[in-house]
């Protein structure tokens, strides 16, 4: 018990059902609210609470029953939870506000609310079938039925498994690795149907057969035939056969749980009616989360749509009052060690949808993309899923694939380069393999996590582990990865992401709302947009500062305490907290001048380290930062921005000036756009090339803008990277003369500006919003062309060099002057 | 009028920025950071992160909270504390705020935790002559 003072009388909260959204919900509340409710649950089964998604390895003999503990005896004691295990609701009284339960022994509990969760979950369907209550018939659905599998399989032979679904095959594969014969019965056309098409679903027949599981596809069951022990011994079809049987297996689907509600009177249809709040429409008193609710008309039956419920259900517990669950698109994969399927979407295609295909049956792979409208729609992946979190991605977002459209079908690692190694298959690597290159992250640091701190989601992994959390291309991975580990439902996802925790909005939706209704502050934002923190934090304050000054340049205030540390001291800070300095040199040229300057900074500040940028610059490393506005002074050159999310480096090749091959002045075009342009914060580090000929000495196609020479002109490339993944730039355009190529480069990185994402690089930015929509607002609009290269002008002019101009540029100056505590005397400069 | 010994008055509330920071130079040992919230509470820690050490003044600063500039790890301004999942914790130091005036403990900032450095960066060389 919690023994701190109480200032008021704690509210009661129920909870009927002691599954996992419920308790989920319990530990997100807690988290919030320690201290607001004395908390009370009620569990039928007479365990705590366990992760139902792993019942299968169990029954396979992968795992055992204490392993898949979630939340075990203790956690409920230690969190002030009184469980009451064993107990099922009788009743529950709306008016007097009591819930009545009953153990199995006939013993009788009561306990008042002020507050109900349901939680009721689901049940199995039971075949309405002249011997269904025979000894030896079962569902599978709880640690009951599970263990009176396990202890069937190892006194009997034949096993029947009614229903060719998920459930049905992760059961029948379960019983036959305990050594029985198994059947499955199934009535559709081809296994799993609602999750896969017929020929993968042909393949994973094939596959189980091999393994010796045998099928009755297409039958229909009449009855279940009993012997003189009253224990079921056949199962009898409609056309009369009859397959000897020990044990039944019904997995023909599940039902949310709803006996109570309805008895209740609460509205019931499909679940437990729930708005947005997970609050019944019934009883404001009452909420449902979980398998037993209905949202939207929907009944989710995976755990990540659940848990994304529970964390909803627990702000509103918690009286903050905030988020909405607005529903999930889900995806689908079997748990069966050995068989990789997946599934989300529309895999069954349709009218005005195209399927592209690939199937090599002999391989065992077989992969079904469906497109509408150049959107893909669907996904059905077997054997080879490494792809499938990137489809479901894809398939969230709604976003064009026109120009990717080719390169689809071969998977995300075949759109630049994804540098992992191509691994494909997590289960094949050994515990020492590198999963994520980008921070050293092995599958055994992931499996360990992932089992020692209950992790369910591709969130708290990264959030543990960091793996995938920096370039996120061995996201496959680490899904599949977490799938095997933890249980295989766990890839659905919330349809839009919110933009930080501090907020359900996303990037766009800031973005508009910014446009819209013209807000010139955080503070406007953060109040009119509902933010749940008082000032946000390190990840939406520097976004929504982009926001504001892209959106409204010249009356949005800059705020550097909302920017990082590199663009509020104007350098970029080291690992050891010292800074380096990169002045702009135009076009990548410099005189003797300004390279005496330069040595003479580096002498008089003793700067430890000189190098030469891939940029064509020249870094000092290791600057103090008390002597950044000393170094600015003496260098007397402008700042690079190279600490921005700003226009940095315009590398250029010598050019027609004198290379003997070259074509075009590159060097002064290269000048020009960076005059031009410097100074513009953009969402994220912009890098321009010029090449003076398509020899392409200053490397064009992998920078955001690429201008290469040729005899008649320039062509312009965008929407290049050199990072992570490597990405030729597209081509935009051919122009004739230089001042066309500031025009067009001028408008596109407004455009840029204007509706790229925080952090989001050109090439992400233009996959975002396909190349045609580049193309029309740039290509085929000419005014709008014009226009907005006039907006980029108008909002560059006049904007100070931070170097220089300190108060134009809002630079806090103070923070280069450390205090020293003995010079105090009342103040401090 | 500022407070009696042990306390030193090292600035004005308002010299440290709404929602930034300021740094309090030793004689021995790494820099003090002072905070300031939005609410007006000042907070003093060793200005190094308890993961890489890296220096806390220059985070963002957030509710009562300090993102440090290296990794993004959270620390909180109260306890020192990294935010969970993430595990450390940086020495705090004790603030008072008399008319207007941030004071440290005079005996704190000549001796606590003058042991903790920073990373070194740089060429062979350099990290011979600072080791």
């Amino acid at each position: 018990m919690d023994m701190r003072a109480q200032p008021r009388q704690r509210m009661k909260l129920v909870m009927v059902g002691n599954g996992m959204a419920g308790v989920r919900t319990l530990e997100e509340l807690l988290k919030l609210a320690p201290d607001l409710y004395d908390i009370t649950v009620f569990g039928a089964e007479p365990h705590p609470n366990y992760n139902r998604i792993l019942l299968s390895p169990v029954l396979a003999g992968e795992q055992t029953l204490e392993q898949i503990v979630l939340n075990d005896w203790a956690w409920y004691a230690d969190n002030g939870v009184a469980l009451h295990a064993g107990f099922e609701v009788t009743e529950v009284d709306r008016v007097k506000r009591l819930v009545h339960a009953r153990h199995a022994s006939g013993e009788t509990l009561s306990a008042p609310y002020d507050r109900l969760i349901l939680a009721t979950g689901s049940k199995p369907f039971i075949l309405p079938i002249p011997g269904k209550e025979l000894k030896g018939v079962l569902a599978y659905r709880d640690i009951a039925d599970t263990q009176a599998m396990i202890d069937a399989a190892a006194k009997y032979r034949h096993a029947v498994v009614i229903g060719g679904g998920l459930l049905g095959l992760e059961a029948a594969n379960g019983l036959m690795k305990r050594g029985m014969r198994v059947s499955v019965v199934h009535a559709a056309p081809w296994l799993m149907e609602r999750q896969l098409d017929d020929v993968a679903g042909g393949l994973l027949l094939q596959s189980l057969q091999s393994r010796g599981m045998n099928f009755l596809i297409g039958a229909q069951t009449q009855a279940l035939v009993g012997g003189e022990d009253g224990r079921v011994k056949a199962v009898r079809f409609m056309d009369g056969r009859e397959v000897p049987a020990d044990l039944v297996v019904m997995a023909v689907g599940i039902r949310p749980n709803t006996a109570l509600a309805e008895a209740m009177k609460l509205h019931v249809e499909r679940g437990i009616v729930v708005s947005d709040t997970l609050q019944t429409v019934t009883d404001p008193r009452i909420y449902a989360v979980g398998e037993c609710a209905a949202h939207r008309g929907i009944a989710y039956g995976l755990v990540a749509p659940l848990f994304e419920q529970g964390k909803v259900l627990a702000t509103h517990l918690a009286e903050f009052g905030i988020g909405r669950y607005t529903g999930s698109l889900t995806s689908t994969k079997l748990k069966v060690t050995g068989i990789d399927l997946f599934s989300a979407g529309q895999f069954m295609g349709g009218e005005g949808t195209d399927e592209i295909v690939m199937s090599d049956p002999g391989g065992g792979v077989y992969k079904k993309l469906v497109i509408r409208d150049d959107k893909l729609v669907g996904a059905c992946l077997y054997g080879d899923t490494v792809d499938g979190s990137w489809y479901f991605k894809l398939l969230r977002e709604g976003r064009s694939v026109a120009d990717i459209r080719d390169k689809l079908m071969f998977g995300e690692s075949n759109i630049g380069d994804t540098g992992h190694e191509g691994h494909h298959n997590a289960a094949a690597m050994p515990d020492a393999a590198e999963v994520c290159g980008c921070n050293g992250v092995s599958k055994g640091a992931i499996c360990q996590a992932i089992k020692d701190k209950g992790l369910f989601t591709l969130d708290e992994v990264r959030r543990h582990t960091k793996a995938s959390a920096s370039c996120g291309s061995c996201t496959g991975l680490v899904e599949q990865i977490l799938m095997a580990t933890a249980g295989g439902d766990y890839s659905a996802a919330p349809k839009l992401k919110a933009l930080c925790g501090c907020t359900e909005h996303g990037h766009q939706a800031v973005r508009d709302a910014i446009r819209d209704r013209k807000y010139l502050s955080t503070a406007e934002v953060f109040a009119g947009l509902g933010w749940r923190t008082p000032n946000g934090c390190a990840t939406c304050r520097p976004a929504v500062n982009y926001y504001l000054i892209s959106t409204w340049p010249k009356e949005a205030r800059d705020d550097p305490q909302s920017r990082f540390i590199n663009e509020r001291c104007h350098a970029n800070i080291q690992k050891d907290g010292t800074y380096s300095v990169i002045p702009r040199m135009w076009g990548g040229e410099t005189t003797a001048a300004e390279l005496r300057r330069i040595a003479d900074v580096v002498d008089k500040y003793r700067i430890p380290t000189v190098k030469v940028t891939g940029g064509q610059r020249i870094d000092l490393l290791g600057v103090k930062k008390e002597d950044l506005q000393s170094v600015w002074t003496d260098l007397a050159m402008p700042s690079g921005h190279a600490y921005a999310k700003a226009l940095r480096t315009v590398k250029t090749c010598v050019g027609s000036e004198w290379c003997r091959m070259g074509t075009q002045d590159s060097t002064q075009m290269g000048k020009d756009l960076e005059r031009a342009m410097w100074r513009m914060y953009a969402p994220h580090k912009v890098k321009f090339a010029v090449s003076g000929c398509p020899r392409n000495c200053a490397e064009a196609g992998i920078k955001d803008v690429g201008i290469i020479g040729v005899d008649s002109g320039w062509e312009m490339v965008i929407a290049g990277n050199g990072g992570i993944k490597t990405e030729v730039a597209q081509f935009l355009v051919k122009l004739k003369t230089a001042e066309e190529v500031l025009e067009y480069t001028g408008a596109f990185m407004q455009l840029y500006r204007l509706e790229g994402w925080y952090l989001e690089r050109t090439v992400h930015y233009v996959a975002r919003v396909g190349i045609d929509h580049v193309r029309r607002r740039i290509l085929d609009d000419a005014e709008g062309r014009k226009a907005l290269w006039a907006q980029l002008q108008a909002a560059l002019d006049g904007e100070p060099d931070p170097w220089f101009e300190h108060e134009k540029a809002a630079l806090d100056t103070r923070q280069f002057i450390p205090i020293e505590p003995t010079a105090v005397e009342g103040s401090a400069a | 009028m500022s407070l009696p010994a042990p306390w030193t008055p090292v600035c004005r509330v308002e010299d440290i920025p709404v929602l930034g920071s300021r740094t309090v130079r030793r004689p021995v040992g790494l820099d003090v950071a002072v905070f300031r919230n939005a609410e007006g509470g000042v907070f003093a820690l060793l200005d190094r992160c308890p993961h890489k050490g890296g220096p806390l003044s220059q985070g963002i600063v957030f509710d009562q909270r300090v993102a440090c500039p290296l990794h993004n790890w959270t620390i909180g301004l109260a306890d020192g504390c990294a935010q969970a999942p993430d595990e450390g914790c940086t020495p705090r130091f004790a603030v008072r705020v008399a008319d207007g005036l941030v004071h440290l403990d005079a005996g704190e900032l000549a001796t606590h935790a003058t042991d903790l450095t920073r990373p070194v960066a740089g060429p062979p060389t350099r990290r011979r002559e600072s080791a």
